[in-house]
């Protein structure tokens, strides 16, 4: 026989002020089971607490319903108040009298009724309740982390230095990422390469790091704590250990004209390359769909020179496979396809070049070592144009979102055109200036009123050649709305930040939701931006939205607790509402069929297939089991199975009758 | 290929060469143009400043006429006619309240489902189907395509080609032989219906269209819109005053030039209506054939 306690909480004036709170609890005490019913001001205070504990012994309850706030609020302290008594926790339910109640209703006995059907409905619900233990799963202690960028590198530096091991897999031969191809950052102007590659030394170095680079995620399966991924860990065609990094190969292969990528398209590199001279791990990579010894089986002249004879031909691809505890997803952006755009001539005219490739001919490092040359001629422009929104905020050709990080960087752009062409004139195109941030609309005031870059506000038509300049239209819509045109010799186009081509394909590999532009989605936009939607799954950077370094450098950190809160135990607990499969004496064993209908409409993919056999071994049948590390307890498998063999802890189908009968 | 056809106020007027040609490359190519009976004025660039209502209850009532004829497609040589009645499906789709406010206003049935179609589409698959095999002479130039406003904006509602840079038109002219150019005002306003209250603007338009074509080796320029033929060709005093210089260049329907390929003669494609002389391109044609046979 069942012996519940009420406790229904006035919230101050908050449930007070609106619901009679001495009658709810009267009414309540007439309900079959309930052996005690009282109200109090404050319930979660201390002498609240203790009013319950005492109760749970004395009156000997097995059930408990706490009438006062939402659940999300207060349930937590209400059942270690009941543990605390010697009740199993599980044993305590909430009914919302605030939020579902006295804050949506006028004063009124329909507002008191509702009170009480409410405390009604839980007290039927926790007759019910089986006591349940949280779900104790271990944690295997080693991060996995995906793209080799700052924030990746920022993550695992941060995972590392506080003792736990990392995986850190890119898929490019160097780590390093975007930031790597940059010039100077804003707003200090330093430079990129100058703050980056200590770091990038540091993850090569650091014990407790692993680096696979020129290696690609496979598959992740698995659950929080016990992830199993498998690596793809591409062939250098070079074996890592021999090379020496003595660059002989990289000087004498005879093919040259490759266009390269971490050039952005506007230097050439050769078939076995090294992709930027201060790579890590700077060790080079057979590109064989340009290498001539692959395509003509003749040549081999770095297999000849390598005085390490590291060079493999026959080397294949290898596949690893890791167990993780936790994965940090920083997989970075692309700058969009500029087919958006025809009317500016991207492609058409080699001038006409997107904000990367800026970054290239900015860099010490570029293809111009620096200098501010033009793609076509290598003439020094007099006249460059730089157009903020190419393709952000454009919901007719473009994406909806801001790019965010192009109105900094085009400032930046416009700054170091001035600094390094004293003559030139930089003109910027924009529709508003989003510089938040700390020192950000200092920085563009500074380009505009001490490095003199011309703003004009207003968007551009088209773009064309005439007379060997590129010929600009646009609208001043400031001043009149006149319609302008500037002969240039160089323009820019900030194009807008999208999510990187295998976005998609990899979300479905790690289980993570992404938005419709394909970046991949937090738990909670404002108060859990660093987790996925699945357990144990974090992300850092730029995959999530389009981010600045400090703001990804931010969030990597923020992961990177997250990782190490995770490591922190030994076992992980897990609330047990999850469903589960029920199992009978045979010949039955369970009344589920095998229809596996569950397993197709598991999200979170925690139906697992069991078979079932005789002791010797013979297989008599299989059916559907639940995977409790992976069950999130939606219940979507309980609502399909045609045979009720899947029930939900906590919420069970016996459970959720009762309540709605209550109401009847 | 049969087709519903809506020639349009122009095409009996200003731009009868454009009808003439049309009909005589259809006959050709085996596209039926089946004229919708009792047709009116689509409104083009007055009716829609005017009213609202109006602007869309005119084309509305050509469209009625046309589903009448059972035909699915409704061929619209004129861009500002192609543009009102496809602009009147759209608005009359989204908003039923406003097509049932039509219907009543026009006194006919109107389901909205005949596709209203440009020129360029329809001859696209026209001569894919049965055109290209009967190219007689290769109309060799050095073409500027001139697209212009209308045919392919909105976007969102015409839903034809790059809206920025379309290439349909390009790609009929390769069809017959012709070399297009890229250049850059492809889809520039030519001032439209401003060629009688601001004259001088439509002058000052085309006479950046005309000398970027020129500068660019364009021996003619082809159009698919009566307007910009009108302000092109008829006002090129007017452009020649506002440029201070003179175009000899001709501008041309696009159905013309493919009438020529096709071994039509240039009266029955109505090139003796023109302003511009086309006649010294033509002769240039006609040597340059004439080099080519004796060598």
């Amino acid at each position: 026989m069942s012996r519940i306690g009420v406790f229904v909480c006035h919230c101050g004036e908050n449930i007070g002020a609106t619901v009679d709170c001495a009658q709810v609890a009267q009414m309540s005490s007439s309900i079959p089971g309930v052996v005690h019913s009282v109200d109090y001001k404050y319930m979660c205070s201390d002498p609240g607490q203790t009013l319950i504990k005492e109760a749970v012994k004395e009156k000997k309850l097995t059930g408990v319903v706490v009438a006062a706030c939402s659940p999300r609020m207060h349930e937590p302290t209400f059942r270690r108040a009941c543990a605390e008594a010697g009740l199993n926790s599980f044993l305590c339910e909430m009914a919302n009298i605030r939020e579902h109640c006295s804050w949506v209703h006028e004063k009124g006995d329909q507002t008191t009724q509702k009170a009480a059907d409410l405390v009604r409905v839980l007290v039927e619900k926790v007759k019910r309740n089986r006591p349940l233990r949280p779900i104790q799963v271990p944690v295997t202690k080693t991060a996995l982390v995906l793209g080799g960028g700052i924030a990746g590198i920022q993550a695992s530096l941060d995972i590392a230095n506080a003792g736990q091991k990392v995986i850190l897999v890119e898929k490019d031969p160097s780590i390093g990422g975007h930031m790597a191809q940059l010039s100077e950052t804003f707003p200090t102007l330093d430079c990129s390469q100058c703050i980056l590659t200590p770091r990038m030394v540091e993850v090569a170095q650091h014990p407790n790091i692993t680096l696979l680079s020129y290696s690609e995620l496979e598959s992740l399966d698995g659950f929080i704590g016990n992830f199993k991924a498998r690596i793809r860990k591409k062939a250098r065609k070079v074996d890592e250990k021999l090379c020496t990094g003595c660059a002989v190969c990289t000087q004498k292969c005879p093919q040259k004209k490759i266009p390269s990528k971490f050039n952005a398209g506007l230097g050439m590199r050769t078939a076995i390359f090294v992709p930027f001279p201060q790579a890590v791990p700077n060790k080079p990579v057979i590109d064989i769909e340009n290498c001539r010894y692959f395509k003509t089986g003749k040549c081999a002249v770095c297999q000849k020179l390598c005085p390490a004879k590291a060079v493999r031909f026959e080397q294949e691809d290898e596949i690893l496979e890791i167990d993780v505890g936790a994965v940090v997803c920083a997989t970075g952006f692309d700058v969009v396809n500029t087919d958006f755009f025809p009317e500016y001539g991207y492609g058409k005219y080699p001038d006409v070049i997107n904000g990367l490739q800026y970054e290239r001919l900015a860099s010490a490092s570029g293809p111009t070592l620096g200098e501010i040359r033009r793609p076509s001629d290598g003439k020094i422009p007099e006249t460059v144009v730089f157009l903020a929104c190419a393709g952000s905020r454009d919901r007719a050709k473009g994406i909806d979102y801001c790019s965010k990080i192009c109105c900094m960087y085009t400032a930046k752009h416009a700054m170091l055109y001035r600094h390094k062409v004293h003559s030139g004139k930089a003109y910027v195109f924009y529709m508003d200036i989003r510089a938040g941030g700390k020192m950000y609309d200092e920085f563009v005031r500074r380009a505009i009123e001490e490095d003199g870059a011309i703003y004009v506000r207003g968007r551009v038509s088209r773009i064309y050649e005439r007379d060997g300049k590129l010929i600009v239209k646009g609208a001043d819509t400031l001043l009149g709305g006149e319609p302008i045109e500037i002969k240039a010799d160089m323009v820019v186009l900030a194009t807008a930040a999208v999510a990187s081509p295998a976005a998609e394909e990899l979300a479905q590999k790690l289980h993570i939701s992404y938005d419709s532009y394909k970046f991949f989605s937090e738990a909670h936009p404002k108060l859990r931006p660093v987790e996925t939607n699945t357990a144990g799954i974090f992300l850092a950077g730029a995959c999530q939205a389009p981010k600045d370094i400090p703001e990804s450098v931010a969030q990597a950190s923020g992961a990177a607790s997250k990782v190490c809160g995770l490591f922190s135990q030994d076992q992980l607990s897990r609330e047990p509402l999850i469903a589960a499969v029920n199992r009978t004496a045979p010949p039955q064993y369970s009344s589920c069929t095998g229809c596996f209908l569950c397993e197709s409409v598991c999200p979170y993919r925690a139906i697992e297939r069991e078979t079932i056999t005789t002791r010797g071994g013979k297989p008599i049948r299989t059916i559907a089991r639940v995977n409790p590390g992976l069950c999130q307890g939606c219940g979507t498998c309980v609502a399909v199975c045609r045979v009720k063999a899947i029930d939900l802890d906590g919420f069970s189908n016996s459970q959720l009758y009762a309540e709605v009968r209550a109401l009847a | 290929m049969k087709v519903g056809y809506f020639p349009g106020c122009s095409l009996v007027g200003s731009a009868r060469e454009f009808n003439e040609s049309l009909q005589a490359v259809s006959r050709l190519i085996k596209l039926d143009l089946v004229e919708i009976p009792d047709w009116n004025c689509c409104g083009a660039s007055s009716g829609h400043a005017a009213d609202h209502l109006l602007s869309l209850a005119l084309p509305a009532r050509i469209l009625a006429l046309a589903e009448k004829t059972g035909l699915r497609d409704l061929l619209v040589p004129c861009s500002a006619c192609y543009n009102r009645l496809i602009t009147t499906v759209y608005e009359l789709q989204a908003n039923p309240r406003l097509k049932s406010e039509v219907r009543e206003l026009i006194e006919l049935d109107l389901k909205l489902d005949v596709r209203v179609r440009n020129v360029l589409e329809v001859l696209k698959e026209a001569m894919e189907a049965d055109g290209s095999s009967r190219i007689a002479k290769p109309f060799a130039h050095r073409v500027a395509c001139y697209y212009g406003c209308l045919l392919v904006r909105p976007p969102k509602v015409v839903q034809f080609d790059r809206p920025e840079d379309p290439t349909s038109m390009d790609e009929l002219m390769q069809a017959i032989g012709a070399e297009p150019l890229d250049w850059a005002f492809k889809v520039e306003c030519c001032g439209a219906g401003m060629t009688l209250a601001r004259t001088e603007l439509v002058a000052k338009l085309c006479a950046r269209i005309l000398d970027d074509a020129v500068a660019r080796g364009a021996e003619t320029l082809i159009t698919a819109c009566p307007m910009c033929h009108a302000n092109l060709d008829m006002r090129r005093g007017d452009i020649e005053k506002a440029a201070g210089r003179t175009f000899t260049i001709p501008v041309m329907y696009v159905t013309q030039a493919i009438g020529l390929a096709l071994g039509l003669g240039p009266k029955e494609l109505g090139l003796h209506r023109h302003m511009v002389d086309c006649g010294p391109l033509l002769a240039a044609a006609t040597q340059s054939s004439t080099v080519n046979l004796q060598s």
